[in-house]
């Protein structure tokens, strides 16, 4: 090529460039990716250091499961990450991996539960509204285990009661599970204090245990004494005071709850301990009832029938409700060809509160070692077991316990088991009786006969009658027209301007003038005696003088 | 093109500032310009430690540009975070096909090919190759042109952070990957234009 050295025309006027010395040897630009490589280091220990371990929970249903984006939350805290999701391999279940975080290690721990989140809505309300736009989550609870465990099988439901929740839980059993289901609530006076958090039929399959747990602090008011109810639906019930609707709340009418309460009057307060034992009730009345006390079986013969009486019927024993029929039984008595009715019933002769207890007293008194022994000494006193018609319009019968001091005596067997109490029948069959025996009395009335004589009397009747009518009429006619005739001439005679009546009038004038005279005479004769022998003297007063005159013979008959 | 001359031949400098010629058979480090005093060089400064350097850096920044999210979305609640890759699989599952691309290429490919080309002619011009000069030359123009391009995704980002706050409703969070990847950009443009494509040429004078 050419030559550089050689210098060319018109370049010796170009200015020299001016040299400095350069201050920075070393290019600092290698700083740059240091620094990025200082970054990415960190960047990648971070996330090293940061990536806790990694779990699978298995789940029944990915539903609403995302990988890379379903979060795990405890309290709400995120925790961890889904980060893959796959069929198991017999593909029953799905395996979801799940990447804790670094302080959340102590999660990969046996007791740890983790179950899905859900919009959930039911009767009793709605659960996880916000999971309805953000989809999903995975909820987790820890326990109290310290052991690793890296797989772990999800809950299907929530948890209803998490680690270390203060609270504690009871046990209830019940013959049915009625409307109960998780998380029904638990009201304590109104108040809801705690919710049904499991329940499992008992290993004899005759019953239901629940499981409830009662928040703190409202745990302390469950005592040993406290009784428990099933408070679903409504409770109507008519009274003296009119109908009552009673209803712990509007939820429960739909989805069922639990109450409890203490029992009225004196009563065990100590709080109740953790998975202490209680009965549900169905209602509170009978919650609320002095304690059953043991059961007793009795057994009823009775040789009427007795339709309307079924199973749950109550035993009453002097009005007092003790206990209930369980079975009505039609039975065969070979030897007298016919069929008796047993009837058996449980009582709780607790029920009779005072009056049990002081019977019991006696009997221990008298030496009784069992239960029936007293019995049998009642029915030796006419206890007898009736069935009684509870309701004329339904046909409805109880049993009734009573004393009936015209029984007849029978043999009781302390022995039998159960015990079979002897009947006497039923008031609504003496009042068939009676009616019968009326009716039988009526039809002994010889109707006919009575009606034969009547039919003869009658027609006597009739005939005499007739003859009064033939003959007796005219001449009564007759009579009465001259009777007539009679007070007609009668009134003639009586009459004012009858002669009768003018002789009548006269008479009566001149009876009165001479009754005067004889007053006069008899006034003269009684001043002058004398004139009777002398004859009447001449100058004889006039005879009103000496009407005036007092004389105290005046008016005395001579 | 043998037959051109180049300034060095000539014994002269350019400014790269004021463009005045100066007379330089030699220019030793720290000659300035006589008129506007920028330093003067035959060669960009110390081209091809610089561009290796800046270019390594964006390599390193590009695993968590590309690893880490770069944009939250939170609508309704629905909490959904994106690193470039699966913005892209989203748009494409998401029926925008079209703009899956464009965000492909300018957030993938561009980078890539700026990491590829860059390296190519660091390493062709390093052992001073003779290997198809002209394509390296148009090479280095296109990458030259494109950098920038990949800004996009930055852009998008901040851009939706700042417009999308609806709260609940609707909302846009830029994430660390956004930083990397803008980072990743700039570096690469930075090693670009470090990278002196003149080098490219040089290969007669290594021959002396």
């Amino acid at each position: 090529m050419t030559e550089p050295e050689q210098p060319r025309d018109g370049r010796e006027d170009l200015p020299e460039p001016v040299v400095h010395k350069r201050r920075v040897g070393i290019s600092l630009i290698w700083l740059v990716p240091l620094v990025a490589a200082i970054v990415g280091a960190s960047l990648l220990v971070h996330g090293w250091l940061g990536q806790g371990p990694s779990i699978i929970v298995t789940f029944q249903t990915a539903e609403g499961l995302e990988a890379n984006k379903t979060q795990v939350k405890y309290k709400n805290v995120v925790i961890g990450k889904v980060t893959q999701i796959a069929l198991n391999h017999d593909r029953s279940r799905v395996r979801v991996k799940i990447d804790l975080e670094k302080n959340a290690e102590s999660f990969a721990t046996k007791d740890t539960r983790f179950w899905v989140v859900r919009p959930r809505v039911g009767i009793g309300g709605v659960s996880g509204v916000d999971t309805l736009f953000s989809g999903a989550f995975i909820g987790a609870d820890t326990g109290d285990s310290a052991d690793e465990q890296d797989e772990f099988k999800g809950l299907e439901t929530p948890p209803p009661v998490l680690h270390g929740q203060p609270g504690k839980r009871f046990t209830l059993h019940s013959g049915d599970l009625g409307s109960l289901d998780i998380g029904s609530p638990v009201y304590f006076r109104r108040v809801q204090v705690g919710h049904v958090v499991s329940h499992a039929l008992d290993e004899s399959g005759k019953g239901v245990s629940l499981q409830v747990f009662i928040d703190a602090p409202n745990d302390r008011y469950v005592s040993k004494s406290s009784r428990f109810w099933n408070a679903s639906g409504v409770d109507v019930s008519l009274g003296a005071d009119g109908l009552k609707l009673n209803t712990q709340s509007i939820a429960t009418v739909l989805a069922g709850g639990v109450a409890f309460q203490s029992p009225n009057g004196p009563h065990d307060d100590t709080p109740a301990e953790e998975n202490a034992s209680f009965s549900l009730f169905n209602d509170q009345s009978t919650a609320m009832a002095p304690p059953d006390g043991e059961p007793r079986y009795i057994r009823m013969r009775f040789d009427h029938p007795v339709r309307g009486l079924r199973a749950d019927s109550p035993v009453e024993f002097l009005g007092v409700n003790v206990g209930k029929v369980v079975s009505v039984n039609l039975d065969y008595d070979v030897k007298t060809q016919r069929f008796p009715v047993i009837v058996g019933a449980v009582v709780y002769p607790e029920r009779l509160g005072k009056a049990h207890q002081k019977l019991m007293a006696a009997a221990v008194d008298k030496g009784d070692t069992d239960w029936s022994q007293m019995v049998g000494r009642l029915v030796d006193h006419g206890l007898r077991a009736q069935a009684r018609s509870a309701n004329l319009l339904t046909g409805q019968l109880y049993i009734a316990i009573d004393f009936d001091p015209k029984a007849k005596p029978v043999t009781f067997d302390p022995a039998a088991k159960p015990l079979e109490l002897p009947t006497t029948s039923g008031d609504f069959d003496k009042i068939q009786e009676q009616l019968a025996s009326i009716v039988d009395k009526v039809q002994k009335i010889p109707f006919d006969t009575i009606g034969k004589n009547l039919d003869e009397s009658l027609k006597q009747l009739s005939g005499t009658l007739k003859q009064v009518n033939e003959n007796l009429a005219p001449e009564a006619t007759k009579t009465f027209k001259q009777a007539q005739q009679t007070l007609g001439a009668a009134n003639n005679a009586l009459s004012d301007d009858s002669p009768l009546q003018q002789n009548l009038g006269q008479t009566l004038q001149e009876l009165q003038r001479t009754a005067r005279s004889l007053r006069v005479l008899t006034d003269y004769l009684s001043r002058h005696p004398e004139s009777l022998i002398r004859g009447k003297g001449k100058d004889a007063p006039p005879p009103a003088a000496p009407a005036t005159s007092t004389n105290p013979s005046q008016g005395s008959k001579p | 093109m043998t037959d051109v001359v180049t300034a060095r031949e000539l014994g002269v400098v350019g400014c790269h500032v004021c463009g005045l010629v100066s007379r330089a058979e030699h220019v030793p480090p720290g000659a300035t310009c006589p008129r506007c005093h920028v330093p003067l060089h035959r060669r960009k400064t110390n081209s091809l430690a610089r561009t290796w350097a800046l270019l390594l850096a964006a390599a390193v920044l590009y695993l968590p540009a590309n690893l880490l999210p770069i944009m939250r979305t939170v609508s309704l609640g629905d909490v959904d975070d994106n690193t470039i890759l699966t913005g892209v699989i989203e748009l494409w599952r998401n029926g925008s096909a079209d703009l899956a691309i464009i965000v492909f290429v300018a957030s993938i490919v561009v980078p890539m090919t700026k990491f590829i080309v860059l390296g190519t002619l660091l390493v062709s011009a390093q052992r001073k190759s003779g290997w198809a000069l002209k394509q390296r030359a148009r090479f280095y123009r296109l990458v030259e042109l494109v950098g920038y391009w990949s800004m996009l995704d930055v852009f998008v980002v901040a851009l939706l952070s700042a417009l999308v706050h609806f709260q609940v409703l609707s909302r846009v969070e830029p994430k660390p990957g956004v930083i990397y990847f803008g980072l990743v950009v700039v570096l690469t443009m930075l090693a670009s234009m470090s990278f002196d494509p003149r080098l490219i040429w040089d290969r007669k004078e290594t021959d002396d």
